[in-house]
Formats: structure tokens, sequence, C-alpha cells
């Protein structure tokens, strides 16, 4: 019988595989932004879940706020990337210290 | 029987293409591989029976998300073998905190299945009446609809944010200038000329 805990466990792997790629891939901005959609997919994976454990049907309509909100992140970290790109001629975001903060 | 088969295709699937993700060498590839865990969690939402989110994951996801990764991954010249340095070094201390946050996860899983919290008053029931699009839909036209219109505006603050920061003035660019063409009139573009015989016409 599937139940929602192994939909709570498929999530939990997805979310820290999406952690351990931010943190093994820290140069390269681009996985980075990947390991957040694959946390983002772990998360809206939950609200799915619960939504269907627990016949209601909210979760869902998070789950499309949070799809919402993961494409316009998605959209304006490439757009910073680009710039970042175009002014740097690199993309290792370890040592980005322009703004010295 | 099948939907066992289904569910355990499709977790492996995502967790397998998810590693994939983030382990590949080329960020060409981890894009391919990202596409394939998408589609796989949709194949795990449809079981959970949200046929309009798995569906707008392939749509979102796929057609958009992804396909903006790929043109940015191949738009830039990026030497990824430079960007692959610390790969090792910083493979202890993410795997200590991927460990730490899964072993986090899983008892709160456990405890959420053992102890069983009673959401008594859910908000909006699931009927099976109508279809799954068809609820969705009345929640979000009726009480959900700032929460709706507010999507739309962080998507049209999302876009015009993009847009903002990638635009470039590029000087020195002849660009078609509409009423200048239309105020153009024949008088002003043409000449009329009779030059004698024999003589020449200079332009």
């Amino acid at each position: 019988m599937i139940s929602v805990g192994h939909y709570l466990a498929v999530s939990a792997v997805l979310f820290t595989l999406g952690v351990l790629g931010i943190f093994i891939n820290r140069k390269n901005i681009i996985v980075i932004l990947m390991a957040i959609e694959l946390i983002l997919l772990a998360v809206n994976i939950n609200l799915v879940a619960f939504s269907a454990a627990l016949n209601d049907l909210v979760g869902q309509v998070f789950a499309m706020f949070v799809l919402t909100v993961a494409a316009g992140e998605a959209a304006i970290g490439l757009a910073i990337l680009v710039i970042y790109f175009r002014g740097r001629g690199t993309i290792a975001v370890d040592d980005a210290n322009r703004m010295k903060g | 029987m099948i939907q066992y088969i289904a569910f355990w295709l499709f977790a492996s699937m995502v967790i397998a293409s998810a590693t994939m993700v983030i382990l590949a060498r080329n960020p060409v590839h981890s894009v391919m591989w990202l596409i394939l865990a998408f589609f796989n969690a949709a194949g795990l939402m449809l079981l959970a029976g949200a046929e309009f989110i798995a569906m707008l994951l392939v749509i979102v996801y796929v057609g958009a998300v992804a396909v903006l990764f790929l043109f940015v991954v191949m738009m830039l010249n990026i030497d990824f073998a430079e960007l692959r340095a610390g790969f090792v070094r910083y493979l202890p201390l993410g795997a200590l905190v991927a460990i730490i946050l899964a072993v986090e996860l899983i008892v709160a899983g456990a405890a959420w299945s053992a102890g069983k919290v009673d959401l008594a008053a859910r908000a909006a029931p699931a009927v099976t009446d109508r279809s799954n699009i068809q609820q969705i839909g009345e929640l979000l036209y009726t009480r959900y609809i700032f929460l709706f219109e507010a999507a739309g505006i962080v998507l049209l603050v999302a876009m015009i944010g993009a847009i903002v920061l990638t635009h470039r003035q590029r000087g020195g660019v002849r660009t078609q200038n509409i009423s200048l063409q239309n105020q153009r009139r024949p008088q002003d573009a043409t000449r009329l000329v009779d030059p004698g015989v024999g003589q020449g016409m200079e332009l």
C-alpha cells in the first residue's frame, strides 16, 4: 500500500539532494539554481501528497503558487547570472564580492 | 499492482535523476536530468490524483524553466572544468549537512504518521463528483482569487525585472522610425530634371 509516508520519503530524499547539490557545486551558480528547483519540487511533492492524504484541495492550490514563485525565481536568477557574466566573464560565485557585503 | 510498479518506478527515477543533476560534469546534462526528474515528479503527482499540478509541472518546468536554463547554459561561454574545482573539498561538509537534514525529515515524517495530528477543520475538502481541475478552478477563482492575482503580479514583476536587468541599449544602431517614414513625401524625395542633349547629369 502506497501511503503518504512513501511520498514524504521521496520528497525528503529529493530535498536533501537539493541541499547537497548547493553545497558541492558552490562555484557553479547554474547548478545551484537547479538544486533550488529540486528543493521546490520536493516541497511541491510534499504539498500534493498531504493534499491527497487529507483530502483537501488547498495543498494543490498552494503548490501552484510555489510553482509560480519558482518560475519567477528562475527567471530573475538567470537574468542576474547573465548580467554578472557580462560584467565579469565568469560565473564563479564563491568570490562574488562586488557589493562588499 | 500497476500503481506500486508505477510509484516505485517514478520514485526511483526522480531520485536517480536528481542525483545526476547535482553530479553531472556538464551543466547541459544537468538540465537534461532535471527535465527527466520533473517528468517523473509529474508522474508521482498524477498517481496522487493531482492531475492539474502534474500537467502544470510539465508545462511550466519542462516547457519554460528547463528551456530557460538550457538557453542560459548554452549562451554563456563558460569554462566548466574550472568551476568543478573544490567539488571534493566541499563534499564532506555538504554530506554532513545533507545527512542531518535527511534524518530530521525522516523523523518528522515518522512522527507525523505515528501521532496523526488531527486536522479537523479542512479548508476545502475534495469531492468526487467533479474532476480535480474543475475543483481547483472553483477554488482559485472564488476563495483564492486575490492570491491568484498576487501570483500574477509576482510573475509580472519577475518578467519586468528580468527584461530590465538584461536589456542593453546599444549605441550606433540604425533602427526603423516609422513616423519619419510616414512623413516622407514624394516631392521631398524625388527630383525632376531635364538635362540637355549631350550633357551629363550629376547626382
